[in-house]
Protein backbone atom coordinates (compact mmCIF):
# COMPACT_ATOMS: atom_id res chain seq x y z
CA UNK A 1 0.00 0.00 0.00
CA UNK A 2 1.43 3.42 -1.32
CA UNK A 3 1.26 6.37 1.12
CA UNK A 4 0.05 8.88 -0.90
CA UNK A 5 2.56 12.19 -1.18
CA UNK A 6 0.17 14.24 -3.14
CA UNK A 7 0.12 17.18 -0.27
CA UNK A 8 3.17 18.20 0.66
CA UNK A 9 2.71 19.38 3.83
CA UNK A 10 1.14 15.90 4.91
CA UNK A 11 3.89 13.98 3.22
CA UNK A 12 5.92 13.23 6.22
CA UNK A 13 2.60 12.91 8.52
CA UNK A 14 1.77 10.09 5.58
CA UNK A 15 5.07 8.29 5.90
CA UNK A 16 4.81 8.36 9.95
CA UNK A 17 1.72 6.87 10.04
CA UNK A 18 2.92 4.13 6.94
CA UNK A 19 5.71 3.18 8.96
CA UNK A 20 3.84 2.53 12.30
CA UNK A 21 1.18 0.81 10.62
CA UNK A 22 3.65 -1.77 9.88
CA UNK A 23 5.63 -1.73 12.90
CA UNK A 24 6.20 -5.26 14.00
CA UNK A 25 4.45 -6.51 11.24
CA UNK A 26 3.76 -10.18 10.38
CA UNK A 27 5.69 -9.44 6.88
CA UNK A 28 8.83 -12.02 8.16
CA UNK A 29 6.30 -15.00 8.91
CA UNK A 30 7.66 -17.92 10.94
CA UNK A 31 11.40 -17.12 11.06
CA UNK A 32 13.84 -17.63 13.70
CA UNK A 33 14.48 -13.97 13.47
CA UNK A 34 11.95 -11.23 14.94
CA UNK A 35 13.09 -7.71 16.55
CA UNK A 36 14.30 -6.41 19.60
CA UNK A 37 17.62 -6.63 18.72
CA UNK A 38 20.36 -3.89 17.88
CA UNK A 39 20.08 -2.19 14.64
CA UNK A 40 16.74 -1.77 14.30
CA UNK A 41 15.92 -2.27 10.55
CA UNK A 42 12.99 -0.92 8.72
CA UNK A 43 12.18 -3.03 4.82
CA UNK A 44 10.43 -1.37 2.39
CA UNK A 45 9.15 -2.94 -0.94
CA UNK A 46 10.15 -0.88 -4.19
CA UNK A 47 9.08 -2.42 -7.06
CA UNK A 48 9.96 -5.45 -7.52
CA UNK A 49 12.52 -5.88 -4.92
CA UNK A 50 13.25 -4.11 -1.14
CA UNK A 51 15.15 -2.12 0.45
CA UNK A 52 16.50 -1.88 3.93
CA UNK A 53 17.45 0.94 5.58
CA UNK A 54 18.93 0.60 9.22
CA UNK A 55 20.25 3.38 11.63
CA UNK A 56 23.42 3.22 12.94
CA UNK A 57 24.67 6.80 14.12
CA UNK A 58 28.05 7.07 15.17
CA UNK A 59 29.44 4.05 13.46
CA UNK A 60 32.27 4.12 11.54
CA UNK A 61 32.21 2.16 8.26
CA UNK A 62 35.33 0.59 9.03
CA UNK A 63 33.40 -0.96 11.93
CA UNK A 64 31.15 -1.97 9.66
CA UNK A 65 30.72 -5.59 8.24
CA UNK A 66 27.55 -6.74 5.96
CA UNK A 67 27.11 -10.72 4.72
CA UNK A 68 24.43 -12.50 2.88
CA UNK A 69 23.73 -15.74 1.63
CA UNK A 70 20.62 -16.84 0.20
CA UNK A 71 18.01 -14.85 2.16
CA UNK A 72 19.82 -14.58 4.69
CA UNK A 73 21.30 -10.67 5.67
CA UNK A 74 23.86 -10.46 8.86
CA UNK A 75 24.69 -6.28 10.13
CA UNK A 76 27.51 -6.69 12.64
CA UNK A 77 30.24 -4.17 13.97
CA UNK A 78 31.03 -1.79 16.71
CA UNK A 79 30.06 1.22 17.89
CA UNK A 80 32.49 3.27 19.69
CA UNK A 81 32.44 6.03 21.80
CA UNK A 82 35.41 7.96 22.97
CA UNK A 83 34.84 11.28 25.77
CA UNK A 84 38.63 11.91 25.93
CA UNK A 85 40.15 12.81 28.80
CA UNK A 86 38.90 14.82 31.80
CA UNK A 87 35.25 14.68 30.79
CA UNK A 88 32.64 15.44 33.75
CA UNK A 89 29.44 13.97 32.25
CA UNK A 90 26.15 16.51 32.87
CA UNK A 91 24.16 13.64 31.36
CA UNK A 92 24.60 10.04 29.02
CA UNK A 93 21.98 9.29 26.82
CA UNK A 94 24.24 7.24 23.66
CA UNK A 95 25.25 3.80 24.21
CA UNK A 96 28.26 2.16 22.69
CA UNK A 97 28.99 -1.50 22.64
CA UNK A 98 28.98 -4.49 19.68
CA UNK A 99 26.20 -5.45 17.72
CA UNK A 100 25.80 -8.65 15.51
CA UNK A 101 22.15 -8.97 13.89
CA UNK A 102 20.81 -11.64 11.06
CA UNK A 103 17.82 -11.14 10.04
CA UNK A 104 15.95 -13.95 7.10
CA UNK A 105 13.99 -12.50 4.42
CA UNK A 106 11.00 -14.26 3.61
CA UNK A 107 11.36 -13.96 -0.32
CA UNK A 108 14.41 -15.26 -2.71
CA UNK A 109 16.36 -12.46 -3.00
CA UNK A 110 20.01 -12.26 -5.34
CA UNK A 111 22.54 -11.79 -3.19
CA UNK A 112 24.99 -10.99 -5.31
CA UNK A 113 22.98 -7.97 -6.31
CA UNK A 114 22.85 -6.40 -3.34
CA UNK A 115 24.15 -3.02 -3.07
CA UNK A 116 24.45 -1.22 0.27
CA UNK A 117 24.94 2.72 0.76
CA UNK A 118 25.92 3.97 3.78
CA UNK A 119 25.58 7.96 4.88
CA UNK A 120 25.22 10.17 7.76
CA UNK A 121 24.35 7.17 9.78
CA UNK A 122 21.75 5.82 7.85
CA UNK A 123 22.64 2.51 5.87
CA UNK A 124 20.70 1.33 2.72
CA UNK A 125 20.68 -2.23 1.10
CA UNK A 126 19.24 -2.22 -1.97
CA UNK A 127 17.55 -6.08 -2.12
CA UNK A 128 17.40 -7.51 -5.54
CA UNK A 129 14.25 -9.56 -5.59
CA UNK A 130 15.83 -13.29 -7.52
CA UNK A 131 15.16 -13.57 -11.56
CA UNK A 132 12.86 -16.74 -10.73
CA UNK A 133 10.79 -15.29 -8.42
CA UNK A 134 10.07 -12.17 -10.56
CA UNK A 135 6.70 -12.37 -12.13
CA UNK A 136 6.43 -13.23 -15.86
CA UNK A 137 3.72 -11.41 -18.18
CA UNK A 138 1.29 -14.69 -20.01
CA UNK A 139 0.39 -13.80 -23.20
CA UNK A 140 -3.46 -14.80 -23.82
CA UNK A 141 -3.45 -15.56 -27.61
CA UNK B 1 34.11 -9.19 21.89
CA UNK B 2 34.92 -10.58 25.03
CA UNK B 3 34.87 -6.18 26.72
CA UNK B 4 32.19 -5.22 25.20
CA UNK B 5 28.82 -5.64 26.01
CA UNK B 6 25.75 -5.91 23.21
CA UNK B 7 24.27 -3.14 22.24
CA UNK B 8 19.96 -2.49 23.21
CA UNK B 9 18.09 -1.12 20.77
CA UNK B 10 17.17 2.70 22.27
CA UNK B 11 13.43 3.76 21.44
CA UNK B 12 12.79 7.22 19.89
CA UNK B 13 11.54 9.68 22.03
CA UNK B 14 8.98 12.30 20.66
CA UNK B 15 9.97 15.76 22.03
CA UNK B 16 7.14 16.56 24.79
CA UNK B 17 6.64 20.34 25.27
CA UNK B 18 6.25 21.40 21.64
CA UNK B 19 5.70 24.59 20.48
CA UNK B 20 2.98 24.77 17.49
CA UNK B 21 4.48 23.64 13.87
CA UNK B 22 3.43 24.43 10.64
CA UNK B 23 3.28 21.07 9.32
CA UNK B 24 1.40 17.79 11.22
CA UNK B 25 4.77 15.42 11.57
CA UNK B 26 6.02 14.21 14.51
CA UNK B 27 9.59 14.71 15.89
CA UNK B 28 12.06 13.52 18.10
CA UNK B 29 14.52 13.83 20.39
CA UNK B 30 18.18 13.06 19.19
CA UNK B 31 19.89 11.22 21.78
CA UNK B 32 22.26 13.61 23.53
CA UNK B 33 25.42 13.59 25.73
CA UNK B 34 26.76 16.62 27.85
CA UNK B 35 29.61 16.91 29.64
CA UNK B 36 32.67 19.07 30.35
CA UNK B 37 36.12 19.90 30.39
CA UNK B 38 38.11 22.17 31.36
CA UNK B 39 37.78 24.88 28.72
CA UNK B 40 34.33 23.96 27.25
CA UNK B 41 31.08 22.09 27.17
CA UNK B 42 30.67 19.29 24.57
CA UNK B 43 27.17 18.59 23.34
CA UNK B 44 27.03 15.05 21.41
CA UNK B 45 23.67 14.29 19.33
CA UNK B 46 22.97 11.43 17.69
CA UNK B 47 20.65 12.16 14.04
CA UNK B 48 20.72 9.48 11.52
CA UNK B 49 19.95 10.72 8.64
CA UNK B 50 21.02 14.21 8.67
CA UNK B 51 23.54 16.35 6.85
CA UNK B 52 25.35 19.40 7.54
CA UNK B 53 22.79 21.34 5.27
CA UNK B 54 19.97 20.00 7.37
CA UNK B 55 21.40 21.20 10.77
CA UNK B 56 20.62 24.69 12.25
CA UNK B 57 22.28 25.30 15.74
CA UNK B 58 21.47 28.61 17.97
CA UNK B 59 21.71 30.11 21.28
CA UNK B 60 19.27 32.76 22.18
CA UNK B 61 18.80 33.86 25.84
CA UNK B 62 21.98 31.05 27.22
CA UNK B 63 18.96 28.95 25.55
CA UNK B 64 21.25 26.13 23.17
CA UNK B 65 18.43 24.85 20.35
CA UNK B 66 19.42 22.26 18.04
CA UNK B 67 17.05 21.15 15.15
CA UNK B 68 17.43 18.25 12.74
CA UNK B 69 15.90 17.82 9.19
CA UNK B 70 16.18 14.39 7.20
CA UNK B 71 15.92 14.30 4.18
CA UNK B 72 12.78 11.82 3.35
CA UNK B 73 12.93 12.54 -0.65
CA UNK B 74 14.74 9.13 -0.74
CA UNK B 75 11.86 7.38 1.02
CA UNK B 76 9.75 8.47 -2.20
CA UNK B 77 8.48 5.11 -4.13
CA UNK B 78 8.94 2.87 -1.48
CA UNK B 79 6.39 1.29 1.02
CA UNK B 80 6.85 -0.47 4.10
CA UNK B 81 6.35 -3.77 4.80
CA UNK B 82 7.62 -4.12 8.20
CA UNK B 83 8.81 -1.53 10.65
CA UNK B 84 10.93 -1.55 13.63
CA UNK B 85 11.62 2.39 14.55
CA UNK B 86 10.09 5.07 12.83
CA UNK B 87 11.73 8.37 11.14
CA UNK B 88 11.06 12.47 11.75
CA UNK B 89 13.26 15.48 12.06
CA UNK B 90 14.72 16.41 14.93
CA UNK B 91 14.96 19.41 17.69
CA UNK B 92 16.35 19.50 21.38
CA UNK B 93 16.87 22.76 23.44
CA UNK B 94 18.66 22.98 26.48
CA UNK B 95 19.23 25.40 29.39
CA UNK B 96 22.94 26.33 29.40
CA UNK B 97 24.79 25.72 33.09
CA UNK B 98 27.93 27.95 32.27
CA UNK B 99 28.73 31.18 30.42
CA UNK B 100 29.50 30.75 26.62
CA UNK B 101 31.35 32.52 24.30
CA UNK B 102 28.92 32.68 21.46
CA UNK B 103 30.75 33.25 19.17
CA UNK B 104 33.41 30.60 19.35
CA UNK B 105 30.76 27.64 19.01
CA UNK B 106 32.01 25.38 16.92
CA UNK B 107 30.27 22.10 15.64
CA UNK B 108 31.48 18.65 13.62
CA UNK B 109 28.98 16.15 11.79
CA UNK B 110 30.04 12.44 11.18
CA UNK B 111 28.34 9.55 10.65
CA UNK B 112 24.77 11.26 11.91
CA UNK B 113 26.32 12.58 15.23
CA UNK B 114 26.95 16.38 15.86
CA UNK B 115 29.39 17.27 18.03
CA UNK B 116 29.14 20.84 19.26
CA UNK B 117 32.05 22.81 21.05
CA UNK B 118 30.81 25.50 23.23
CA UNK B 119 34.06 27.04 24.44
CA UNK B 120 34.14 28.42 28.37
CA UNK B 121 33.79 32.16 28.47
CA UNK B 122 37.08 33.33 30.48
CA UNK B 123 34.93 33.99 34.08
CA UNK B 124 33.07 30.61 33.58
CA UNK B 125 36.57 28.86 33.62
CA UNK B 126 36.17 26.83 37.24
CA UNK B 127 38.21 27.79 39.84
CA UNK B 128 40.01 25.65 42.27
CA UNK B 129 38.61 26.03 46.22
CA UNK B 130 40.80 25.86 48.07
CA UNK B 131 40.17 23.61 50.98
CA UNK B 132 41.69 24.75 54.15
Amino acid sequence: MMPSFSDPFEALFSLQRALDAHLASDWMGARTTAMGSYPPINIFQKGDDFVAVIELPGVDKADLQLEAKENTIRVSGRKAIDYGDGASMHRRERVSGVFDRTISVPIEIDPDGIQAEYRDGVLALFIPRAESQKPRTIKIK
Amino acid sequence: MANEHELQVQQKREVDKKPESTTPARRYLPVTDIFETQDALKVILEMPGVDKDGIEVRVENDVLTIDGQVDFSKYQGLSPVYTEYNVGNYARSFQLSSEIDQDRISADLQDGVITLVLPKAEKAKPRRIKVG
